[in-house]
């Protein structure tokens, strides 16, 4: 297996402010590939460079062996690439938006019928060639423009946020979509801010303020709490609380979850029953305490905690 | 630079025209309107000027004189002021343009071939008209001295010098005949910078142009298939308008059909090579459809000879001028409409325009090109 994409150090800049900071990644061919992180993380900017739409300030990036600064144009011809945005034509339908990017592809004759067939088919669009896209329903839109968007049959596609403002079911069956590419040996790269379709990736990275905080399988990842354990806190004043055991030399992490508290323990037994005296004595009752499975969520909070704190100090000591 | 890919581009900006027929239709339908409001708003021939009389001397020879203006055509008599009466209180209540004043002993100092004055006075507010007037009046007046001349020399002999004029191409000087051609340059400009700058613009806003450029589409294929649509229904919409100056104000072409469309082809070209420019400015079709109104209009109808002679500009304007495409167009118009001749005396003037397009493009072209990195 070769890899399908390859990122070394790179680096976008924009005046003043560094938007991706040295990224470092490989993908594999046919893997689903997450890119996480909150908004500004750096996630749009490191797609757009890899998609040869924005050209890096330093560091490399290739997509199936081709620079994306030196040959964009190359690497333009061989990806597909779609947006939250779903850039399809309102005011066209169906059929039409998919004869124009097959046009703007170069594809015509047998090849392009065949390929409108399999998009149409594969978009669950069969029968509703001739609707005006503005009509379609949100979910509708946005497997029409995966559609469009890999038209010309891609080796690898890169989602911006494919599935936001779209309903559940609609979600769940584009990741059947991208499930079904995987399948083919379509390497797929997309960025989410749902950890439920984190979950679903082969592998995921998480960026966090330009940098890459964490890279590799969701098993992989919940591991960092190996040897620790995950204390899920609920008690009346719970911003007290957190306050009151951050202090703690038992508790490793505290980090709010809604209206309660997750605490990372060495140790669950004896964790669970500190925490249980500390509120008792504050009478930050009724208190329960019990040791839950790490979510993806916890992991990066982890992440993104010891990321701020290794910049704080960084910073303290500049 | 393909082919299939430049169709593909064209037949959905087609597609989405005809799918937005309100917008076709004031693509085509507008520059009709606009000449049909122009050319009837933009009349500089004046006629039927209100003119009152003041008659103090009531002698054959006074109205032997009032009766040369008002057998001009140009005016109309509407008063006959009795001595005395408020002149200004007349053009105050634009009860009349203008006032003949013959004071008494005209007609005495006339037998007695003595100068004998007569006043004139003028409503000045609009200037334009006010000096229309004074030169019909003048070539009244003078005419009418020619004739007192002749009479009291008691020649048959005329005056020494008599101009004989004869106006070529639009021998009653109407001014619709000569406003025209630049009408339809000045449309034309307008509406085809619009057009393609709005489609380009749209795209942007709308995020599909990010779609557009990670498709490798070349910048050329680009500004092909965004122009060719455009220029069909430019030329079109040219069609329509010589269509109806020709039913409305019998603007017919006197020359070589051909020689009018390479010249409006080469003219649009430039025109729709300037909405790409325009449109690579703007990122909002409220910003573009403003610098392309702005832009296109504005020179299209001061700087092209259209209205204003650019001969009477100021020099540093004159030097502008040089640099918009509808002072070229407007004389190979002229020519060809209304002189009825070919390209042939016009080829600097269309060299000018097609380097102008192939200026505009290439700059359009080269900042296509640039925001593709």
């Amino acid at each position: 297996m070769s890899s399908a994409v390859e990122v070394s150090e790179l680096t976008k800049r924009f005046g003043a402010f560094t938007s991706v900071d040295a990224i470092s990644l490989t993908v594999e061919e046919g893997e689903v590939f997450g890119l996480l992180g909150s908004n500004g993380a750096g996630k749009s900017t490191t797609i757009r460079m890899l998609c040869g739409l924005l050209t890096p300030s330093a560091g490399r990036a290739s997509v199936l062996g081709i620079d994306v600064a030196r040959q964009p144009e190359e690497v333009k011809r061989r990806i597909g690439y779609m947006t939250q945005r779903f850039s399809l034509y309102e005011d066209l339908s169906v059929a039409q938006n998919l004869e124009f990017f097959g046009g703007v592809y170069g594809l015509h004759g047998e090849r392009f019928e065949e390929r409108r067939a399999w998009a149409t088919k594969m978009a669950g669009l069969e029968g509703k060639q001739d609707r005006l896209t503005r009509a379609l329903p949100g979910g509708w839109k946005q497997r029409l423009a995966l559609a469009c968007a890999v038209m010309h049959g891609p080796r690898v596609v890169f989602l911006d946020e494919p599935t936001g403002g779209v309903d559940p079911l609609s979600r769940r069956r584009f990741w059947a979509l991208i499930d079904q590419m995987s399948a083919e040996g379509v390497t797929i790269i997309v960025t989410t801010h749902y950890l439920d379709e984190a979950e679903r990736c082969d592998r995921i990275a998480l960026m966090h303020l330009g940098r890459l905080v964490a890279l590799g399988t969701v098993p992989a990842l919940k591991d960092v709490f190996a040897g620790r354990a995950l204390l899920e806190v609920a008690c009346p004043r719970f911003l007290e609380a957190q306050e009151r055991l951050e202090g703690e030399g038992f508790v490793l992490e505290a980090s709010l979850f809604g209206t309660r508290l997750h605490l990372v323990v060495a140790d669950a037994e004896e964790g669970r029953r500190r925490t249980l005296e500390i509120l008792q004595a504050d009478a930050n009752v009724p208190a329960s305490v019990e040791r839950v499975v790490p979510s993806l969520e916890d992991v990066f909070i982890h992440c993104i905690e010891k990321e701020d704190a290794a910049r704080s100090v960084t910073a303290v000591q500049a | 630079m393909s082919l299939r890919k430049v169709l593909a581009i064209a037949r959905k900006e087609l597609r989405q025209a005809s799918r937005d027929p309100l917008s076709l239709a004031m693509l085509l339908g507008v520059p009709t309107m606009m000449l049909l409001l122009y050319g009837f708003a933009l009349n500089f021939d004046v006629r039927h000027i209100r003119l009152a009389v003041q008659d103090r001397d009531r002698t054959p020879q006074s109205r032997e004189l009032v009766a040369a203006f008002v057998n001009s055509r140009y005016f109309d008599l509407v008063a006959d002021l009795a001595a005395g009466a408020e002149l200004e209180r007349v053009t105050q209540t634009r009860e009349a343009r203008a006032i003949l004043v013959l004071p008494e002993g005209y007609g005495r100092e006339l037998i007695a071939r003595r100068e004998s004055p007569v006043q004139l006075v003028l409503d000045g507010a609009d200037s334009n008209t006010a000096s229309t007037i004074l030169n019909y009046a003048n070539a009244i007046v003078s005419d009418q001295n020619a004739t007192l001349m002749q009479a009291a020399l008691g020649t048959r002999q005329g005056p020494a010098l008599d101009l004989a004029p004869r106006v070529l191409y639009n021998p009653e000087l109407e001014s619709t005949q000569f406003l025209v051609p630049g009408l339809i340059g000045f449309i034309l400009m307008l509406t085809a910078v619009l057009s393609t700058a709005m489609s380009i613009v749209r795209e942007k806003e709308r995020g599909t142009m990010e779609q557009l450029r990670v498709t490798s589409l070349r910048p050329g294929e680009l500004i092909a298939g965004k122009t060719i649509p455009y220029l069909g229904i430019s030329l079109t919409a040219t069609a329509i308008i010589l269509a109806a100056a020709r039913a409305l104000f019998g603007v017919s072409v006197r020359g070589p059909y051909l020689d009018l469309f390479i010249a409006t082809l080469v003219y649009l070209i430039g025109a729709l090579g300037f909405g790409l420019l325009v449109s690579s400015f703007s990122d909002t079709q409220a910003l573009a459809f403003q610098a392309g109104s702005v832009l296109s209009m504005l020179p299209a109808l001061f700087l092209s000879g259209f209205i204003f002679p650019i001969r009477a500009m100021p020099e540093v304007l004159q030097w502008i001028t040089y640099a918009v495409p509808a002072r070229y167009f407007n004389v190979i118009l002229r020519g060809v409409i209304l002189k009825g001749v070919g390209l042939g005396p016009y080829l600097q003037d269309l060299a000018f325009l097609v380097l102008y397009a192939a200026v505009v493009l290439g700059v359009a072209y080269a900042r296509l090109r640039r925001r593709e990195a």
